[in-house]
């Protein structure tokens, strides 16, 4: 008896070219790496600009009176650079806009994911997100031309332009990502922690906010993070609905301007390049770049930190 | 021979008449009678897809939270239909307690897992005394007592699962079902929750669905074999063979099914 293995094939009938595999396989690496290397080399590039541009920007005005400066004035003739006129307004907003996002978020992902059925929930989710389709543009035409004057009749003192319609159209905007986010959080809770919790008597809502929202605190909170990084970077609704009147302070129903409405200014094209007007787009690039990367990183961290292993 | 016990209806904590489950347009099990009695364990083995997990999940209406699903039949607890309009079945869940087959503690800490159940139900009475005392009711204090505010997920598996009876009990239900309850579990674990079982059916009636036949002819007062068979349309339609004694069951069923179970030739 021999121990050969019957085949219903002669054996010369198979033969694979490993070398051309081999050499397809080599390619296919270089390509791919390539076209990942892209967009490391941008980001790095981008940072570069940013690290040397704002460098000869501190060359000329000191890094103290960046911070200290109470007007923001860098293209008249008596300059001064107060970073935090800017970053007042970009805080204001953003802080509005998540006080809208988050309520408006949180409750439609609780209400997608625990509470609609599979047919509404599957109708809903996508009008949510075409909501994030929506051209920032049209928000900022929408903040500026009707919900400014629909909230002027109950507050006569609001300004054409002002920090609250901006702030409440841009949490508008930012509420599909909170939502689809949140739900996704929400949704990969282990059905059997619900499970659990319903065996012990608790009710659906005792469920959701005792069991399921702390189970998904991580990634509710990193939405939330990520919401408000975009809300800080956003551009078009500020400028078009918020103003481009640098004002120190948190008043919101008068005209600001914010660290990205300050770069449409600049860069829109007056500004002769190399003067100190044009060095402080990286100034300012560069604070937005650090609040956001901070932003991000502690979202990180705090993903990791707080986010429960199910096996 | 076989011993018949006359029992009167008082002595059932649980009777199940003609049950049928569907999933959809699947029927996962059909008439099943089952009597379950007091402060007895009752096990419900079977080859996989025979329904008895499903039968089990009838018990505290868990199946209400599965969309689509149908029970049929009538199901009584302490004699009253726990599908008529009076029962609540958050209410029901209450006095009927789960533990499931995968530890499910709740990411909080240790004590709160156990305090949820409680507060939820509005317990007035002292927390930390029912804490200490369904830990202890469940074994699993000594392990405990010193980190009552770490994570419940910060247990071993054993551990875990019973925290999970302890929760469950510190609700003070009357009957407990348990869903395979150690099939995650090491055997040295599992043998610590069967005798945990043990002394539970002093106060609870215990309804435990298990894979382990060993398991359910060590633990169990009453057996119900459920067994499976093809449908025409392709899926497992799930049956209760037969339900006696454990030792009838395991040493002279009436069913020729059952005795090619319970000696390990087919399932």
């Amino acid at each position: 008896m021999t121990a050969e293995i019957s085949r219903d094939t002669a054996p010369d009938l198979w033969k694979p070219n490993r070398d051309r595999s081999r050499l397809i396989e080599g390619i296919v690496k270089v390509i791919c790496g390539a076209f990942a290397a892209v967009s490391i080399i941008t980001t790095l590039g981008i940072v570069a600009t940013l690290f040397f541009e704002t460098l000869s920007f501190f060359g000329e005005v000191p890094f103290w009176q960046f911070l200290t400066d109470p007007k923001w004035t860098p293209l008249f003739a008596s300059k001064q650079f107060g970073i935090f006129v800017l970053v007042s307004a970009t805080v204001m907003i953003s802080f509005i806009s998540i006080a809208v996002a988050m309520p408006l978020g949180l409750l439609s992902a609780v209400c997608l994911s625990e509470y609609a059925t599979p047919r509404v929930r599957k109708f809903l989710k996508p009008v949510l997100e075409i909501l994030a389709g929506v051209p920032t543009v049209v928000y900022g035409y929408f903040a500026l031309l009707t919900v400014t004057p629909f909230l002027q009749i109950f507050l006569p003192g609001l300004k054409g332009f002002n920090s609250l319609s901006a702030g409440i159209v841009l949490g508008v905007m930012i509420t599909p990502m909170v939502a689809s986010l949140s739900e996704d959080a929400i949704y990969a809770v282990p059905q059997r922690l619900r499970d659990g919790a319903y065996a012990l008597g608790a009710t659906k809502r005792e469920t959701v906010t005792n069991v399921v929202l702390p189970a998904a605190l991580s990634g509710i909170v990193s939405s939330l993070i990520l919401a408000v990084s975009r809300a800080i970077g956003e551009t078009m609704i500020v400028t078009l609905a918020a103003g481009a009147n640098p004002t120190l302070g948190l008043n919101p129903f008068v005209p600001v301007m914010t660290m990205t409405a300050s770069i449409v200014q600049v860069s829109k094209g007056d500004v002769p390049h190399g003067t100190i007007g044009y060095q402080t787009l990286f100034a300012v690039g560069t604070t937005l770049f650090v609040m956001t990367l901070a932003l991000n990183i502690f979202s990180f961290w705090f993903v990791r930190r707080f986010r429960e292993k199910y096996d | 021979m076989q011993d018949t016990i006359v029992m009167t209806s008082t002595d059932f904590a649980i009777q199940a008449e003609k049950v049928s489950v569907s999933y959809g347009s699947t029927l996962a099990v059909k008439d099943v009678f089952l009597d379950i009695p007091k402060n007895n364990i009752v096990a419900l083995i079977g080859p996989s897809g025979c329904g008895k997990s499903t039968v089990l999940r009838c018990f505290n209406r868990m199946n209400d939270l599965i969309p689509g699903a149908r029970v049929e039949g009538r199901i009584t607890f302490n004699g009253q239909d726990i599908h008529s309009k009076q029962v609540d079945p958050v209410q029901l869940r209450r006095q009927v307690g789960m533990v499931f087959q995968r530890p499910n503690p709740f990411p909080k800490s240790i004590y709160e897992n156990i305090a949820f159940g409680a507060r939820i139900n509005g317990y007035q009475g002292n927390m930390d005394e029912l804490v200490e005392r369904s830990l202890r009711g469940a074994a699993i204090w000594d392990e405990v007592k010193d980190k009552l505010k770490e994570s419940g997920l910060s247990l071993s598996g054993g551990q875990q699962q019973r925290l999970c009876i302890a929760r469950a009990i510190a609700i003070e239900p009357e009957v407990i079902l348990m869903d395979e309850p150690c099939s995650a579990l090491d055997p040295i674990s599992t043998l610590r929750v069967e005798e945990l079982m043990q002394e539970l059916k002093q106060k609870y009636t215990i309804i435990i669905v298990t894979h382990n036949m060993q398991q359910a002819s060590r633990t169990s007062d009453y057996t119900a074999f459920f067994n499976a068979r093809a449908t025409e349309q392709g899926g497992k339609m799930g049956y209760l063979v037969e339900y006696n004694r454990t030792e009838i069951i395991f040493q002279q069923p009436s069913q020729q099914d059952t005795q090619e179970y319970v000696s390990g030739r087919f399932g």
